[in-house]
């Protein structure tokens, strides 16, 4: 009997586990998860907790729930995994042996690796993260009865979770300032890393008004120092500083701390692999599925649901003994709530960046690519039926796992 | 992709004028473009353009970030301020004749 390990039942690792239990021999392999708790939280819905658009408790589901009866899950923090004997320690001594590995266990937000980020006294008193449960849940009380001031979206360094979700905050979060007639009384700024808020020349012409509109200011290739919560100012390594009386960060996101302690991360925790396979480029039984590789896509959950449609085959080929064919191509597929009951869709890969078009049919979308629509808003909210009841089950979805072309329109240079 | 020269080299650059085929440069390219952008190539500006290039190749081409020249090049963040003013990821990727670094939208 051979053994496939599965670490984490999120995303990547649910999805991964019941797809492969389905086309795995039952007498030949055992598929196994594990993870730390029994909380599977939707994680795009933490976007909308500080607004009241979602309630905290309308995100978290069993993970027992979803991973398919013949999986069994087993609970338990991870120690290390010691990929020469093939095994996976957990901290209760428990030891698993395997043949096959997936590590699925994502990114976390990291606060201390900022100094002054999460100082007693601050961190979730006016410094908050929106990225975990507790953050946007803490978020959400604060923003109940906030009078205003100045409000900094700060992003600490690339590669986060979902990347448009800052923007997506921010977006929100002008709205429901003006909503709540309060607009006036908050000073706006958006802080990131990277040379502008939008990189891509086609998002940049298209969504770049969206931040002067909004008068929202910008303030780019900021690479932050830390938070001097005393005078409540933002310090970067060129000494600017960015005053806020309500800070809400993005902390640098990390790969989970077993992965360096096993020896099996780069500098952020992420596991090495082929881009196109999520095989490990270190050790020929380990894969890397979701938030938890360094491949150069978004950290995604439909990143992670493409990469899986593919990685199953390859999966299939490889303990086979033969070439493995398919080759992801990160297309990820994320929309962008833009604020007002309307999104924007994308829908990109390594070599393309995001196109203006239809999608997912040319001509007749019915979704609209790179522009504002209250439709592509529904199609948003409508997705967290789908991620429980078609994604998480393994069923198919009518989205093809590489990128089409098909409705893009590209322009003429 | 546009064509232009540069000391005597044809190559391929980007609307922003960032070189787009990474066997195109050379060391005297690189003194060139950071000429162009007011930069003087020393020995310590050299030091974190090399690790760019070196990374990228090894990386499967993905440029990389500010804070991984720091924790993993071992370069000061600070003086990498000072040898690139204000925007030392976009400029060393320029030198370097690297992609800038970009989000996904």
């Amino acid at each position: 009997m051979k053994n496939l390990l599965v670490l984490g039942g999120g995303t990547a690792g649910t999805m991964s586990a019941n797809k492969l239990r389905k086309v795995l021999p039952s007498e030949e392999w055992t598929v196994t998860v594990v993870d730390k708790d029994d909380h599977h939280d939707y994680q795009p819905g933490y976007l909308f907790i500080p607004f009241g658009i979602y309630q905290p408790d309308e995100v978290t589901k069993s993970r027992r729930k979803y991973i398919s009866d013949d999986i069994p899950v087993v609970y338990g923090d991870i120690d290390r995994v010691d990929a020469e004997a093939c095994t996976v320690s957990l901290v209760d001594g428990t030891v698993l042996p395997y043949d096959q590995l997936v590590i699925a266990t994502g990114v976390t937000p990291r606060p201390d690796q900022t100094p002054g980020m999460d100082d007693e006294g601050s961190w979730y008193v006016d410094v908050f993260d929106f990225y975990t449960h507790e953050g946007t849940t803490k978020l959400a009380e604060k923003l109940r009865t906030w009078k205003g001031g100045r409000l900094v979206v700060q992003i600490v360094e690339m590669p986060i979770k979902c990347p448009v979700a800052p923007l997506e905050f921010a977006f929100l979060a002008e709205a429901f300032f003006t909503q709540k007639g309060m607009r006036d009384k908050v000073e706006m700024t958006y802080v990131t890393p990277l040379p502008g808020a939008f990189t891509k020349p086609l998002c940049s012409s298209r969504m770049g008004h969206l931040l002067t509109d909004r008068d929202i200011k910008l303030e780019s290739d900021y690479m932050v120092e830390r938070i001097d919560t005393e005078n409540k100012v933002v310090v970067s390594y060129d000494e600017r500083e960015v005053p806020y009386d309500l800070l809400v960060t993005v902390p640098l996101n990390m790969g989970a701390d077993f992965v360096a302690r096993s020896g099996l991360g780069n500098e952020l925790n992420l596991v090495p692999v082929d881009k196109h396979t999520q095989l490990s480029k270190k050790f020929d039984n380990i894969w890397a599925l979701g938030d938890a590789n360094d491949i150069p896509a978004s950290k995604a959950g439909s990143v992670a649901h493409f990469e899986v449609e593919i990685f199953v085959d390859n999966f299939l080929e490889h303990v086979a003994g033969t070439p493995m064919t398919g080759a992801f191509d990160g297309h990820a597929n994320c929309f962008i709530e833009t604020g007002y009951g309307k999104a924007m869709l994308i829908d990109f890969n390594y070599d393309t960046e995001p196109l203006p078009g239809k999608f997912p049919y040319a001509g007749v979308g019915p979704m609209s690519l790179l522009k504002e629509s209250k439709l592509n808003h529904q199609g948003k909210l409508a997705f967290r039926w789908a991620y429980w009841n078609v994604l998480m089950p393994g069923r198919p979805m009518p989205i093809p796992a590489l990128m089409s072309m098909s409705g893009k329109e590209v322009p003429v240079s | 992709m546009p064509v232009t020269t540069i000391a005597g080299h044809e190559i391929h650059v980007d609307d922003e004028g960032f070189m787009t085929e990474y066997d195109e440069w050379s060391e005297d390219l690189g003194k060139e473009l950071a000429a162009a952008i007011g930069v003087e190539m020393s020995d310590d500006t050299w030091g974190p353009i090399k690790f760019l290039r070196d990374d990228f190749k090894a990386e499967g081409g993905h440029t990389p970030t500010l804070r991984r020249v720091s924790t993993v090049g071992g370069f000061d963040t600070k003086k990498l301020f000072e040898m690139f003013p204000k925007k030392p990821a976009k400029k060393m990727a320029y030198i370097a004749g690297l992609p800038k670094p970009a989000g996904c939208v």
